[in-house]
């Protein structure tokens, strides 16, 4: 399954190599160009059926995970690191790793309980006082397979937890291999329209490959594919649970990076409509999608971003239901099909 | 390693079948010398096998075939404690020494079911800092994976990431709708730590339940160097159960073999940030001999004595009240029995990822087994406290 593969891939910011080949060999065969640019975007072209001029439309999925970077490697072997993209600092302690070129496993340490005084465990352990424990025992040893700079992500395995049902699956990178999964689904069909996929880069670190991706691409309207947050278990306070798992694909009318282009978010929904897909609107004014960076490409683009929910998201390991996902997929594709008659401009 | 030797007991009503001396005769299993113990996977199917305290039926199987090995005898007696007898040549009645080291790990318990998510209250056996963002087993009706949920950064209020996850907001999420718990999820079922167990680099390991499997592991390799030559005492090797929750296994074990020496093997805490120097070792230069009021002086000098003549590296560990380990109730067992206590260091005590050294395993099983030989019908005579008296007077 190619989101199983896609989970497991390593993939920090800037360190996106093992997704962008497997997304490569994914779409090959169903594209008609295919190339990587200056920061690494994989962009994949389809060309339509239909006559020219034909609408140029661009669909966007970030490659990229949240990971850390090793920045300090100790006397005694063990190594410092930071977060590269959003990491609450109290999810770190007792995680699995696995660093570099090389996977090198490690471990993040946390002292025993029967030497931590109540008071420290009432205090958060800050990124800089944390550790990895690769089994060096001295700064030589660490850097004969570890070096400054790694990037390192958690060592989540993908697992399908109910067969039935929602189709629950549990891993790593769902922000936003689960998007890539569905771009990737895409390319089996012929559309009309000239469909540009970028699989982007640093997404997480402030939007930086699709900027680029937009700018060089020129679409006539963009899409931007997610996996988003799903804060759906149950609270004490009335706080919305931003989207909900299995109640379809989830539009994003506006967050922290840009307000949706409203024609798109209505041929979105008319067209779930139709089809009778279900779908759900995103609690507005939370989190952030490359769409903020391609709306405000060149002159603009009208562009709208759609996501899978997905629970547990910048976290060491989330969740997701391949219904959604599914529903996604086609979804997309009915929008696709729909062009370029159901874009008026 | 216990964390109170008090602890809330679990509920007793829920030990079910197991506690049905199944295991009460495997006896007579054939004793197969000179097969070196493979540590890394054994570590592995020990670290990864489930068995909370007072549940660790799953365990006791494993620990079974794999005493079984080397023993003439295996039972369980009424706690669930799993006994191997390896009879020595001495002449009888033979002295014996029980070897003790506990195979229950610490684990969470469901408290309540909300919307299909599993609470867990604060366990007391784990820093719940470590808890969110871990995958799990729930031992429902059927085993279910899950995750501890941790809600993305995007939604916490500000300040919130500075101040630890509260554990009312610790959820276990199956994926599985709320009916579908309902029907196999019930308030007390067992949830454990779903890691595997990873190989670093050094010959660490790392994985959860290492406190105290890794000492279950030494003892095997004890058991399977004792199989290679000849030892004059009976050995009995005793995977205790409940030591978590207050060493009840080895407070049993201890008065129903009433040994002549008890050893537990427990780990001990490793160098690592943000644990003192003081009450830390170092991991992979040996293991640890404790001394202090619960160890007696006779028997630390005999252990450290066959480390010497090993050259062997070990550590003096300190101890200045009696506590914490096996060790403890094997000592006020009975009438009395001398205690010691041989640990291996380990890092990460109580979390999913426990990191031991396999070389410290080893040295452990080796240590043991070499004591063990040295052991005759005067090895006792070493262990009376010198009354001072002088014979002419």
């Amino acid at each position: 399954m190619l989101l199983e593969e896609l989970s497991n891939a390593f993939g920090p910011s800037g360190c996106e190599d093992q997704v962008r080949r497997i997304l490569a060999r994914a779409v090959r065969s169903q594209v008609d160009e295919l190339h990587s640019d200056a920061l690494g975007n994989l962009i994949a072209l389809k060309r339509g059926r239909g006559r020219e001029p034909r609408l140029r439309v661009m669909v966007d999925a970030h490659m990229d995970e949240v990971g850390l970077m090793i920045t300090r490697i100790e006397k005694n072997g063990l190594l410092g690191f930071r977060v590269v993209g959003g990491i609450d600092p109290r999810l770190l302690m007792a995680k699995r790793v696995v660093i570099g070129g090389e996977r090198v496993p490690g471990v993040i340490l946390a002292p025993p309980i029967h030497l931590t005084k109540a008071a420290q465990r009432a205090q958060v352990v800050g990124v800089s006082e944390l550790a990895i424990d690769i089994g060096a025992t001295s700064d030589a040893q660490a850097r004969e397979c570890v070096h400054l700079g790694d990037y390192a992500t958690f060592a989540t395995r993908f697992e399908v937890l109910t067969e039935g049902g929602l189709r629950v699956a549990k891993g790593k990178a769902f922000d936003d291999r689960a998007g890539c999964a569905v771009a990737a689904a895409l390319v089996d069909e012929e559309y009309d329209i000239d469909l540009a996929l970028s699989f982007s880069t640093q997404e997480e670190v402030g939007l930086r490959g699709a900027q680029v991706a937009a700018f060089a691409l020129r679409p006539d309207i963009a899409f931007a594919l997610e996996g988003t947050i799903c804060d759906d278990m149950p609270k004490k306070a009335d706080v919305s649970p931003t989207t909900r798992l299995g109640q379809g694909p989830a539009i994003t009318l506006m967050d922290r990076s840009f307000i949706a282009d409203h024609r798109l978010v209505r041929l979105l929904q008319e067209t779930a409509t139709q089809q009778g897909i279900p779908y759900q609107i995103k609690q507005p004014g939370i989190g952030g999608t490359d769409a903020g960076a391609i709306h405000q490409s060149r002159s603009g683009v009208p562009a709208v971003a759609l996501a899978v929910p997905c629970r547990y998201i910048h976290t060491p390991v989330s969740l997701l239901s391949m219904v959604d996902l599914d529903n996604l997929v086609r979804l997309m594709k009915a929008v696709l099909h729909s062009l370029p008659e159901g874009w008026t401009g | 390693m216990a964390l109170a030797r008090a602890g809330r007991p679990l509920d007793s009503a829920c030990n079910r079948a197991y506690n049905r001396v199944r295991l009460a005769c495997i006896s007579q299993c054939e004793r197969r010398k000179g097969l070196p113990v493979e540590l890394v996977p054994l570590l592995r199917k020990l670290s990864e096998a489930t068995g909370v305290s007072g549940y660790e039926h799953p365990i006791r199987d494993l620990v079974a075939e794999e005493f079984g090995r080397y023993a003439t005898s295996i039972r369980s007696d009424t706690l669930g404690n799993l006994i191997a007898l390896v009879p020595g040549s001495g002449p009888e009645p033979r002295p014996s020494i029980m070897l003790a080291g506990h195979m229950d790990e610490i684990g969470l318990i469901v408290s309540h079911i909300e919307e299909g998510f599993l609470h867990v209250p604060g366990m007391h056996s784990y820093d719940e800092r470590v808890l969110p963002g871990q995958e799990v087993i729930v031992h429902g009706w059927r085993e279910l994976h899950g995750v501890i949920g941790a809600r993305p950064p995007h939604v916490l209020a500000p300040g919130e990431s500075e101040k630890p996850y509260p554990t009312d907001k610790l959820l276990v999420d199956t994926g599985l709708p709320p009916d579908e718990v309902s029907q196999l999820v019930r308030v007390g079922d067992l949830i454990t730590m779903n890691a595997p167990l990873v190989e670093l680099k050094g010959g660490l390991v790392a994985g959860k339940a290492l406190d105290d499997r890794a000492a279950v592991a030494a003892v095997a390799v004890c058991l399977e160097e004792l199989s290679r030559s000849q030892h004059e005492w009976d050995v009995y090797a005793v995977a205790t159960v409940q030591e978590e929750e207050g060493c009840k296994g080895a407070l049993t074990s201890a008065f129903g073999l009433a040994p002549d020496i008890g050893i537990a093997i427990d780990v001990t805490w490793a160098h690592q940030p943000g644990a003192p120097d003081e009450y830390t070792y170092p991991l992979g230069e040996g293991p640890t001999i404790s001394c202090g009021p619960n160890f007696h002086p006779g028997l630390v000098k005999a252990l450290r004595d066959t480390a010497d003549s090993l050259e062997m590296d070990v550590h003096l560990e300190p101890a200045a009240r009696p506590g914490g380990t096996d060790a403890w109730a094997i000592q006020i067992a009975r009438e009395g029995i001398p205690a010691g206590l041989l640990s291996i260091p380990q890092r990460n005590m109580h979390t999913p990822v426990e990191v031991c050294s396999v070389k410290d395993i080893e040295r452990v099983g080796r240590l043991l087994a070499a004591f063990i030989r040295a052991l005759d019908g005067k090895s006792l005579d070493k262990l009376t406290f010198d009354l001072g008296l002088d014979e002419t007077e």
